[in-house]
């Protein structure tokens, strides 16, 4: 029973660390610099990641779904299902993902090697809150990043899927682009983009309570990192079945 | 303005454990306004432990711990906010912000606490790195110091805010005896003009008979010698004069 315990004790304290940023977001001083500091960071710098991954995953998808729907004499509306799959469920779950490895094992293992050397304690002897001065401006980073992370993960999947598709068919990019909006309605987008800001804030909250929290000095950067990538990709997957459960129950008609 | 015998920190019965191990037993001792108190001791007895108490940047078992009229035991955080501006914290590794320049280290504290313009930040930060030795380094990032000059930019950092109280974890360890001198200077003359109170922990027995006031000794979480320097050498605790005599 002891793993029981250990592991209801972290739900129980990332659940109060979170709960704590949600207060903390909201009450002043609003650490503007530093949000724009982070946004840069956070936000700025995984675009190529972003960008790349999604124009290859867009050619790849469309290759494997060319091969299936040749078969049934169905190939126009590989667009459709190269938008539908993008925008609905792709983009948003993977966006999340990429952002997970990239910058949840960044927040880790700053906070964690900021913790290490006193760093933390530092800011904390200058009479500045070290939790809002580095904790709550990652977060809402994350949160307002990841949306458009998405929205960058979804048109380069549609761009690598035209391209891929373009070079077995020759279809027009026009004729690509309205077979591809056929099928999606904005609450098919719109939703699914948004919930995306759950997903920045678990990537955030986790990662920064795994570093923040650490106290194994420099063997606990690594650990934070690792522990970061690993809980919020999880959290990100668990939370989207809730996700899409939610948005189906609110918006009925946006189930396909 | 305090007067010049006024508490500037007071522990009492201070208790401190890890775990089982008990750092502090029983702690008691206090520091006056304008006075500097020497921590010794072996490595491990709890000094840089009774900084970070002092700080509360940890909370002791039990005990009481006064900084300038406030019990920071079981403080709020806002309230514990106003007492931390009276202090100035200089760390065993400096702990100065990797992301920041020099400069921007020393005047991040001025520009969210004060509301100083940018020319007279920028005349404070400036001053102090000369009185550093690091005018010439304001620019640089931590990583591209020596041990030597990131000690003395955390100095500079922790007089920004011109604390009533410094409290140092060993300024001089890592310094050559003419810089660890300097640093002693400025620690001196900062608690001559302005009356502030020093708490240093150190092994530099050098630098103890230059700057204490009292010195204050730890040895396996208990005080066991406090007093001038002539009176602690004259202690009947073996370790004490040992540390004191070195």
């Amino acid at each position: 029973m002891g793993w029981l315990t250990r592991w209801l004790e972290l739900v129980g304290k990332m659940g109060l660390f979170s709960l704590r940023v949600l207060i903390d977001s909201i009450r002043p001083p609003f650490e503007a610099a530093q949000l724009s500091r982070q946004l840069a960071e956070i936000g700025n710098r995984s675009i190529a990641l972003i960008v790349v991954s999604g124009f290859a995953l867009g050619a790849v998808m469309t290759l494997h779904t060319r091969s299936t729907l040749v078969t049934f004499g169905a190939t126009a509306m590989i667009p459709a299902v190269q938008a539908v799959s993008f925008f609905v469920e792709i983009g948003p779950l993977v966006a999340g993902l990429l952002l997970a490895g990239r910058v949840g094992s960044g927040i880790g293992a700053v906070l964690a090697n900021m913790r290490a050397s006193e760093q933390i304690d530092a800011i904390q002897s200058l009479s500045i809150d070290s939790f809002q001065f580095l904790v709550v401006p990652r977060v809402l980073a994350c949160v307002i990043a990841l949306p458009f992370l998405t929205l960058f993960m979804d048109f380069a999947g549609l761009f690598g899927g035209y391209l891929s598709e373009a070079l077995s068919s020759h279809i027009a990019p026009t004729l690509y682009l309205n077979r591809a909006f056929d099928y999606l309605q904005w609450s098919n987008f719109v939703a699914p983009t948004l919930k995306t800001t759950v997903f920045g804030f678990i990537i955030g909250s986790v990662s920064s309570y795994f570093g923040y929290t650490t106290n194994k000095g420099s063997q606990g950067v690594g650990e934070a990192a690792t522990k970061s990538v690993v809980v919020s990709s999880l959290l990100i997957i668990l939370a989207d079945v809730l996700l899409i459960k939610c948005i189906y129950f609110l918006f009925p008609d946006t189930a396909l | 303005m305090n007067e010049p015998n006024a508490i500037a920190v007071e522990f009492k019965r201070v208790v401190k454990s890890f775990g089982a191990q008990r750092v502090l037993n029983d702690v008691s001792f206090h520091v006056e306004q304008g006075q500097a108190l020497c921590l010794l001791g072996r490595s491990g007895t709890g000094k840089s432990v009774t900084l970070k108490l002092t700080m509360a940047l940890m909370c002791p078992d039990s005990g009481e711990i006064w900084v300038d009229r406030d019990n920071v035991v079981g403080m709020d955080r806002h309230r514990l906010s106003g007492v931390r501006k009276k202090l100035g914290y200089l760390f065993q590794d400096a702990a100065l912000f990797d992301s920041l320049t020099l400069y921007e280290n020393l005047a991040l504290p001025l520009r969210r606490l004060t509301t100083k313009s940018k020319e007279e930040i920028d005349e404070i930060v400036r001053g102090l790195l000369g009185d550093v030795g690091l005018a010439a380094h304001g620019g640089k990032f931590p990583s591209a110091l020596s041990g030597g000059m990131k000690k003395r930019a955390g100095l500079a950092r922790a007089l920004v805010l011109e604390p009533k109280i410094v409290l140092a974890d060993e300024p001089s360890s890592g310094l050559d005896r003419i810089t660890a001198s300097e640093i002693d200077e400025l620690l001196m003359r900062r608690k001559a003009d302005h009356n502030t109170a020093l708490i240093i922990v150190t092994h530099d027995i050098h630098g103890v008979r230059r700057v204490a006031d009292r010195v204050a000794v730890l040895d396996t979480g208990n005080l066991v010698a406090f007093g001038t320097v002539e009176e602690v050498s004259r202690s009947e605790n073996s370790v004490a004069r040992g540390l004191i005599t070195e």
